[in-house]
């Protein structure tokens, strides 16, 4: 595409919002050979491609450090490439992808792989995460020096907790040798055993069998006693239970290395919305009751809760069509990311500068990885957006394979026009 | 008797929440009129002739599915049963796949039994043929429920009252996996009736006051003090992963309904069983056994009358275009 290659972009008259720098104005952004060269006032140079970003709002691209990519082994439902397309769809220019692949990414064999496939691609940074234990089978520590030298930029055993105590120590222990991230999905596989979807009324209701909020919450409180221990870089996945909450701002207010990520479905949607047995409400972890989606909320609104990641869960049709506690767990949610996140600005519980940084710096810092800023002599990974803008998700306009919302037919504000990666325009509302 | 007037506009039965009174009525006036062409000498009648009923069971059940065979039998439809064992489900197919083969196959109802809570519903959303939920997995199996009121209706007079406002029914055991405490729960409360739960907490539902609107006990003595229909529930082996309570001495030591607890309840109380009874686990034989206090076999025959009235609705109710 021959706009695709044009060595000099301004993006002309936007909102211009970069948490990193704490700026918010009106300028232009100036990209030279997929860097940022200049941001303020700029007349455009002879030749330059301009984007007119008049009454839209420009930002860094949005950092997802919880996505599954589905490649290697899964390919029916979704591939790094096609991954790749719905990310740049919702403006998501870099994403953290999960190693529950088959093989699973416990090896520096399969980083690359999924590198590789990523560039191919070309339309996302793709920053693989390696597996904490071989196999993700929760026993032996994987090679997470060799990983990370292969481009690994966390580990996590994501899709399983790793449930034995000791494991989980040396994985912090040793993790430190390398400055490296531990991501733990939370989830007492004793508590949650059998269950399907949040306990509760909900669950005593439909008759499905549930699972306790104190499943995340008991291995939240006991990582923290071992980060404590360990010194170790702790974060908690897709965190969905107040407690655990509560336990992650004690812990910060500590002074340990304790972080943690909320998914747009469990700070919008609560466990009312399984009553009809859709597979596409059911998710690991579940959707919650409203004290814990209001104690989501409080988190981001306190900055407890310092990034917004969206669990990216593809699945093929077959998966989800069939009796509620058969299904897969995991719903897409790159296209609605950025919609549902304006909304926390919309109800008053963060900024826009504060919510964009959940999307941007704040998940790349936690990361340790370029992007997430419009600084000059940074990488040109910028999204445009018009952040009233209504539309209807539709499944079947979706990008990628898969089309597993729980936010079907559900009306949402804010739209992506533009995502610019390395100053090349992936995607552009309408084509 | 229950009476309302009369309401039946519903293309499926797929549980007690959300029917109303005058739904149940309908339908218990409707099992009620039915009821005596079971007496007869010759048991059938050409209502539901060149009507097609499926029974679609992926759980064993002979007692239910054997009501629901003769019900469509009785009433001349064409009854067919397919069963997991038996069928392509044992091969790998889907609940969907398996269900829309039978649907091209343009039957008036299809029964289904199936071990997933929410089966029956996702069956209903995805297809056009009318569904009766005969159970799904532990959320609702709303012909028992149907069947236990006609019952308990019936021995209204025994029990010296009108209706069902205000009375006190225990359901007592295992209601955590139970879909007959669940429709059973439901369908009282709309009738007016209160309901107790009675068992040990592992197998009790989650905040079962709220979801339910019924009083929970795990003394049974105190659970059944007072109360006038006694409803014990089957113990549910087959649906446990283990570990809810430590042995079966010591479940009927604490849960189980003997003669003597049974003197808790009101001097007049009926005991009711869905069946199949564990005897000696959750019922002691001699208050099953016993004539002047147990209805589980009038439960049984109800049964078939409620199952006809359902098929009979649901036929009836429905045009095809």
């Amino acid at each position: 595409m021959e706009e695709n290659e044009a060595p000099v972009t301004l993006i002309k008259g936007g909102r211009v919002v970069d948490p990193a720098a704490s700026f918010d104005a009106t300028a232009d952004l100036l990209i030279v050979d997929g860097v940022i060269r200049e941001v303020g006032r700029v007349d455009p140079p002879a030749g330059c491609r301009v984007i007119d970003a008049d009454g839209l709002t420009v930002a860094p691209g949005l950092v997802d450090m919880h996505v599954h990519f589905r490649e290697p082994g899964f390919e029916y439902k979704e591939t790094i490439a096609g991954g790749s397309q719905a990310a740049a769809a919702g403006g998501v220019t870099s994403v953290a992808a999960m190693p529950n692949t088959a093989p699973a990414n416990d090896d520096p064999s399969v980083t690359g792989y999924m590198l590789q496939k990523a560039r191919a691609a070309g339309l996302v940074n793709l920053y693989p995460i390696g597996a904490i234990t071989k196999g993700l089978k929760g026993k032996e520590l994987a090679e997470m020096g060799l990983q990370q030298q292969a481009g690994c930029v966390a580990f996590s055993d994501d899709g399983y907790v790793v449930m034995d105590s000791g494991v989980m120590r040396r994985a912090m222990e040793y993790s430190r040798a390398f400055g490296a991230l531990i991501i733990q999905h939370a989830e007492d596989s004793g508590l949650s055993c059998g269950g399907c979807m949040n306990e509760g009324v909900h669950s005593s209701r439909l008759g499905l069998p549930g699972i306790p909020v104190e499943s995340e919450e008991v291995i939240v409180d006991r990582d923290i006693r071992l980060a404590e221990l360990t010194g170790g870089r702790y974060h908690v996945a897709h965190i969905s239970a107040a407690g655990a909450v509560a336990a992650v701002a004690a812990a910060r207010k500590k002074g340990l290395q304790v972080s943690c990520e909320a998914a747009p479905h469990h700070f919008t949607l609560t466990d009312e919305a399984v009553v009809g047995y859709d597979a596409n409400y059911k998710m690991s972890p579940p959707l919650r009751s409203g004290i814990d989606r209001n104690a989501i909320l409080e988190g981001l609104a306190r900055g407890d809760i310092t990034a917004i990641a969206t669990d990216h869960a593809p699945h093929e049709r077959d998966s989800k069509q069939v009796e509620f506690c058969r299904a897969a767990n995991g719903v897409v949610g790159l296209e609605t990311l950025l919609p549902l996140s304006l909304d926390l600005v919309r109800e008053g519980v963060l900024g826009l500068m504060e919510t964009l940084a959940c999307l941007t710096c704040n998940p790349a810092q936690l990361l340790g990885i370029d992007g997430g800023t419009l600084g000059v002599g940074a990488r040109a990974d910028v999204v445009v957006f018009d952040p009233d803008e209504a539309w209807v998700v539709d499944p079947r306009r979706l990008h990628g394979t898969a089309r597993n919302t729980c936010f079907a037919g559900i009306k949402v504000r804010g739209r992506v026009k533009k995502s610019l990666l390395a100053g090349r325009i992936v995607h552009s509302d309408g084509r | 008797m229950i009476s309302g007037h009369s309401t039946w506009n519903r293309k499926h039965l797929l549980g007690m929440e959300g029917l109303s009174r005058d739904e149940i009525s309908t339908l218990l006036e409707t099992a009620a009129s039915i009821r005596e062409i079971n007496r007869r000498e010759i048991k059938k009648v050409p209502t539901l002739r060149g009507r097609t009923v499926i029974n679609l069971f992926y759980e064993n059940s002979t007692r239910t599915r054997t009501s629901f065979e003769l019900a469509g039998k009785r009433m001349s439809a064409d009854v067919i049963n397919v069963s997991v064992a038996t069928s392509s489900v044992a091969k790998g197919e889907t609940l969907y796949d398996t269900m829309a083969n039978l649907e091209a196959m343009n039957p008036d109802v299809v029964v289904v039994r199936h071990p997933q809570s929410g089966a029956n519903e996702f069956l209903a959303q995805h297809l056009d043929t009318a569904i009766v939920n005969a159970g799904d997995g532990r959320h609702e199996h709303p012909t028992q429920a149907l069947l236990d009121i006609l019952t308990i209706d019936d021995n209204l007079p025994r029990l010296g009252r009108d209706n069902f406002e205000g009375m006190e029914v225990a359901i007592c055991g295992d209601s955590l996996h139970s879909r007959v405490a669940r429709s059973n729960a439901i369908a009282l409360k709309t009738l007016g009736a209160k309901v107790r739960f009675v068992g040990p907490p592992t197998l009790m539902p989650t905040r079962a006051e709220e979801a339910f609107g019924v009083k929970v006990y795990h003394d049974m003595d105190e659970g059944l003090d007072g109360v006038q229909v006694v409803m014990m529930l089957r113990l549910q082996r087959e649906r446990m992963s283990g570990g809810f309570f430590p042995s079966i001495r010591e479940y009927f030591e604490f849960w189980g309904l003997s003669r003597s607890r049974l003197a808790k309840a009101a001097p007049e109380a009926i005991v009711m069983h869905p069946g199949p009874m564990n005897r000696g686990v959750e019922i002691a034989s001699d208050v099953a056994d016993d004539p002047d206090r147990a209805v589980i076999l009038e439960q049984v025959a109800n049964g078939l009358a409620v199952r006809m009235a359902i098929l009979y609705r649901l036929c009836a109710g429905r045009r095809k275009d």
